[in-house]
């Protein structure tokens, strides 16, 4: 690790998007127009479930205004028979989430697109589009859709040799369960379901495009990754990357539902037809009918353990809702679930199931708070059948250094221990508490990710520097960069500016996800800036004649070491780069690397809970979040994704989910009746950062932004079991559910 | 796509005249915090939009000679606030239109637009009926006044004939001795709508109740005048078994539908359980003037 003085690394620094998002002068992608510019709007399938039949779009197309129209026959075909990967998401089923196909698969499933000189006409126009379906039955539910005689959403997906609609099994094994379950003292099994959750970002999709007459396309838009929309948005259109520019906008919440594109490629295709820039934003309804959520859930976990409260064996079936197309984050749930311990016996299944239901996609650890959701609650039983602390039984049972884990990795030095002992000790563990009240603990592990990323560090002729990385900023990425600069060059924090190229200014970055960002820009701009330092050891070198190796950079300037030191006076960044053109021409570095060496997040939590008994509503009195942070290289920004996550969590435990009428239509479809907490809902969110750096990062960063949405669901319930004496196996805990336990109905 | 035409008429005589005319085709602007947002999602598509802020007995707050209060219907619910007597008077009615929507909101929002949008669910509409609040209406064929219960006629439907504009709510003069109180149930703390909504007004002389009045929401197709509620109470000293007792009347009183804000089973527990709370503090309040 490098040797660093932390007077930047660690410190509060003013966040450089702040003012502009103060004062409302943030550039967000509906905030962008061009002239000439018209608007698209999608058809959206009336029906959970239908074959279509025919497409008739002559009558809006006479539409007076009308420019440009597309159906599924524009975009690429991927075959059924043939995956086509982009990271983890498949083509075939991209394509058909972005326009239906052979069926409508949902309520809200694209059926064609508009393109019109204003959105009313672009709207009127989708209403003139004919569409002849064949209505089928659809299934929404979990339970439903896994039955031998539920319809089925897609022939050519097949389990145990038979149509299904179970779209994948994965299965993490350690040891033999059978074995550690016959040695087991205690042994605790129960089930329950999670109810599917919408990442609930402020700022719709939303995008513009612009296509030249000869074929290079613009896009701006708001997502988790330029990179990423300009390779999805070429595969769905056949452009080649090459011909696309996509420019990230700044982005107004993403939480994982923005790593992969519904509305780009659409665009793309209406502005190629129109000759004409398209604009289009979803509305609120549009982005909780057909984005992603996080999928609903149903699972059982089994847990044995000795007297003495050693953890012998785990065992945890998930079934996760993928909706209309595969792909449930079964990894993250199968995965995560028992990673903090050290366990010598455990099995882990996932199933991906389909239902009538739109895509989910990532949210926030995507999977791990469903998996740490049941192993978290059982653990609770398990302590009082020990009549044993529940976070000394989570104590004596950790993961170390050393410890083996399920779904495969040795860990390194990791910090899971130092959060529970810090919960053990904090004044909140030991807090009285009124009547009605009731306090839970529970903990969470998520991968955390490196990958590709890069970086530009130039020095500007008046001395000052400007970095440019490839990652839309969700979680403070540019101030924390700016700190990590700082350090390194040894200038004012003041001096550096943070910039997000986009593809065709800075070299391939992997999306903003996985907690990833930090740890990989930071390893690139480090590199970067080790090369800079280096060239201006050189500068220096040549002004004074002496041998580069001569001279050391230390606080912002060069200096003569060795037989030279003394010699000569100083030179700061700023007076190498006022002459860099004579030196040798202007100073700057880059570097691409897919990196390495990202290693895992572990947080506890505590929570206190109060429950109304005769209205049901069960509120969060107080909440403290104990983490191990790595280095918190911006500590309020750490502190931020800590309060978040516990924020999502408690909405995630309490009061969200989607509501569906027997036709299959999401019934709550706006943030009245989805209810995420508002500001008033929760108490303050406190934070305990741990900082146990990771061995193979130069400044110890560890992902920091996915492992809060772990614990909460997990603290909330077993906090509401301590205030009640009752436990619930399912969430939300929202009022009418948690009467209806009360009064036995 | 049509277009709309928008008047700002002075004088309630042209609004009305514009109102009867346009057929049906127009709607009342008042605040606009319900309107607004139909005609955003498409529900409401008006071909004449008629704002009445321009009339100033409609955005206007006076104590009457009797020591009551006449309420413009689009006087907002800020404007409400910000009155030095009003919530002195009538805590409950002002607390509960003031849990309309968001501090934003509050600077449009109005107890009119809240009434005449025919929500069961409205908040400001209990703590009116509880209060024994009358409208006056002004139509082609003159004034009327009806009391406040009078006006909802079912979801998203009032009484009100065509032609006809809401002018203002009077709330009657307050004997010594009262108090007011809404509560609702909401999942939330704000920024939500009522799951079920109690109204309570009551007078006391040396701790028994001399006059009372119960307006339920949320629990059937329109808001409720719970008599038998208030009849409970009417003559006791607030003991358990009367409090009880008024309770099980709003329960009896309820007819409400299972959706996706609320169970039936839940609705019904929760119209007696908010029934007690709200009397407490009305109470209190009596027991403080």
């Amino acid at each position: 690790m490098n040797v660093i003085n932390n007077k930047w690394i660690g410190s509060r620094t003013i966040r450089p998007d702040g003012a502009d998002k103060v004062t409302g002068r943030a550039s967000y992608s509906s905030d962008t127009n061009m002239p000439g510019m018209i608007w698209g709007k999608v058809l959206r399938s009336p029906h959970a479930h239908a074959r279509i039949v025919s497409v008739d779009t002559s009558k809006a197309e006479a539409l007076p205004g009308v420019k440009a129209v597309v159906t599924s026959k524009d975009l690429v075909e991927f075959p059924l028979d043939t995956a086509v990967m982009l990271g983890i998401q498949d083509m075939r089923w991209m394509s058909r989430n972005v326009m239906a196909r052979e069926k409508a698969l949902f309520h809200g499933h694209p059926i064609a697109a508009i393109a019109a000189t204003t959105e009313a006409i672009a709207a009127e126009a989708c209403r003139l589009i004919v569409v002849e379906y064949e209505i089928l039955p659809h299934v929404i539910e979990l339970e439903e859709a896994i039955k031998p005689d539920a319809p089925i959403l897609h022939d050519f997906i097949q389990f145990d040799g038979k149509p299904s609609n179970i779209a994948g099994k994965l299965e993490h094994k350690l040891g033999d369960v059978d074995a550690g379950f016959a040695g087991a003292d205690v042994i605790i099994e129960r089930s329950f379901k999670t109810r599917p959750v919408h990442q609930g970002y402020l700022e719709p999709h939303s995008c513009l495009v612009s296509v030249s007459s000869d074929g290079k396309a613009v896009i701006w838009s708001s997502s988790q990754g330029q990179f990423m929309v300009r390779a999805m948005t070429g595969l769905l259109t056949g452009l080649p990357q090459s011909d696309i520019r996509a420019i990230p906008a700044e982005i107004g919440g993403g939480f994982g539902g923005k790593t992969i594109v519904y509305l780009e490629p659409v665009a793309l295709i209406l502005a190629k037809k129109s000759g004409r820039p398209v604009k289009m934003v979803m509305t609120r309804e549009e982005v909780f009918r057909a984005s992603g959520p996080t999928s609903g859930s149903m699972s059982t976990v089994k847990i044995g353990a000795t007297k003495d409260g050693k953890i012998v064996a785990g065992q945890g079936i998930y079934y996760l809702q993928a909706g209309a197309l595969p792909g449930s984050p079964i990894r993250g749930a199968a995965g995560c679930a028992f990673a903090p311990y050290d366990i010598p016996n455990v099995q882990t299944v996932g199933f991906d199931v389909v239902s009538n239901r739109s895509k989910v996609a990532a949210y926030r650890a995507p999977g791990a708070p469903i998996g740490a959701y049941a192993v978290e609650c059982v653990l609770d039983e398990i302590a009082e059948a020990l009549k044993m602390d529940p976070l000394e039984l989570r104590l004596k049972n950790a993961a170390k250094q050393g410890t083996k884990a399920a779904h495969g990795p040795v860990y390194p030095v990791i910090g899971f221990v130092d959060t529970i002992e810090a919960a053990l000790a904090h004044p909140h563990y030991k807090a009285p508490l009124g009547k009605h009240q009731g306090r839970g603990v529970a903990s969470g592990f998520w991968f955390n990710a490196g990958g590709e990323s890069s970086a530009q560090v130039n020095v500007t002729e008046d001395g000052n520097v400007v970095v440019t990385t490839g990652h839309p900023d969700v979680g403070g990425s540019r101030a924390a960069i700016a700190n990590v600069t700082a350090e390194l060059l040894g200038i004012d924090h003041k001096k550096v500016s943070v910039l997000i190229g986009d593809t065709a200014t800075i070299g391939y970055s992997n999306l903003t996800g996985g907690s990833r960002v930090l740890f990989a820009s930071a390893m690139v701009v480090t590199q970067s800036a080790d090369k800079v330092i280096t060239t201006l050891k050189e500068r220096a070198a040549k002004i004074w004649k002496i041998d580069p190796e001569a001279v050391t950079w230390e606080d912002g300037e060069a200096r003569p070491a060795g037989a030279n030191a003394g010699q000569f006076p100083p030179m700061t960044l700023a007076q190498i780069a006022a002459k860099a053109s004579e030196t040798g021409g202007p100073i700057g570095a880059g570097v691409q690397l897919n990196t390495q060496g990202a290693e895992g997040g572990f947080a506890t939590h505590i929570c206190d809970v109060e429950v109304d008994l005769d209205l049901g509503i069960v509120r969060v009195l107080r909440y403290t979040s104990f983490q191990d942070v790595g280095r918190a290289v911006h500590p309020a920004y750490v502190e931020g994704q800590m309060q978040g996550g516990a924020a999502q969590g408690i909405g995630w435990a309490l009061s969200e989910e989607y509501l569906y009428d027997k036709n299959g239509k999401m019934d709550n479809a706006s943030f009245l009746d989805y209810r995420m907490p508002v500001c008033s809902d929760l108490p303050m969110l406190d934070t305990v950062m741990i900082e146990v750096p990771n061995p193979k990062h130069p400044q110890g960063v560890r992902g920091v932004g996915e492992v809060p949405l772990v614990p909460p669901l997990a603290a909330i319930s077993n906090a509401v079991y301590h205030a009640l004496g009752k436990r619930f196996y399912s969430l939300p805990m929202s009022p009418p559910r948690v009467l209806e336990v009360l009064d036995g109905v | 796509m049509t277009d709309i035409r928008y008047l700002a008429p002075r004088t309630l005589e042209e609004a009305v005249g514009a109102f009867a005319a346009a057929a049906g085709a127009a709607r009342i602007l008042a605040g606009g915090t319900d309107l607004l947002v139909q005609m955003r999602a498409g529900s409401a598509r008006p071909g004449m939009i008629i704002d009445i802020k321009q009339i100033s007995e409609m955005t206007s707050i006076e104590e009457t000679a009797d020591g009551g209060f006449r309420i413009g219907a689009a006087v907002s619910g800020a404007v409400m606030a910000e009155h030095p007597r009003f919530g002195q008077v009538w805590p409950g009615v002002l607390e509960a239109v003031n849990l309309i929507g968001s501090t934003q909101v509050q600077g449009r929002a109005s107890a009119g637009g809240n009434l005449c949008n025919g929500s069961p669910a409205g908040d400001s509409v209990p703590a009116m009926i509880a209060a024994g609040a009358v409208v006056t209406i002004q139509g082609p064929n003159g004034r009327r006044q009806i009391p406040v219960e009078a006006v909802p006629a079912g979801p998203g439907r009032t009484t009100l004939t065509p032609g006809e504009i809401l002018v203002s709510f009077t709330l009657p003069p307050r004997p010594k001795g009262s108090g007011d109180a809404y509560l609702r149930m909401i999942p939330r703390t704000e920024m939500d709508i009522a799951v079920v909504g109690v109204g309570v007004s009551l007078t006391l002389e040396n701790g028994t109740v001399t006059a009372a009045r119960v307006g339920l929401g949320a629990v059937a197709p329109t808001v409720l005048l719970v008599a038998g509620a208030a009849n409970a109470l009417i003559g006791s000293k607030l003991d358990d078994a009367a409090v009880e007792a008024a309770a099980a009347a709003c329960r009896a009183a309820c007819r409400p539908i299972d959706d996706k804000r609320g169970t039936i089973v839940y609705r019904i527990k929760v119209a007696g359980v908010l029934l007690k709370r709200a009397t407490a503090i009305a109470a209190d309040r009596a027991g403080k003037v």
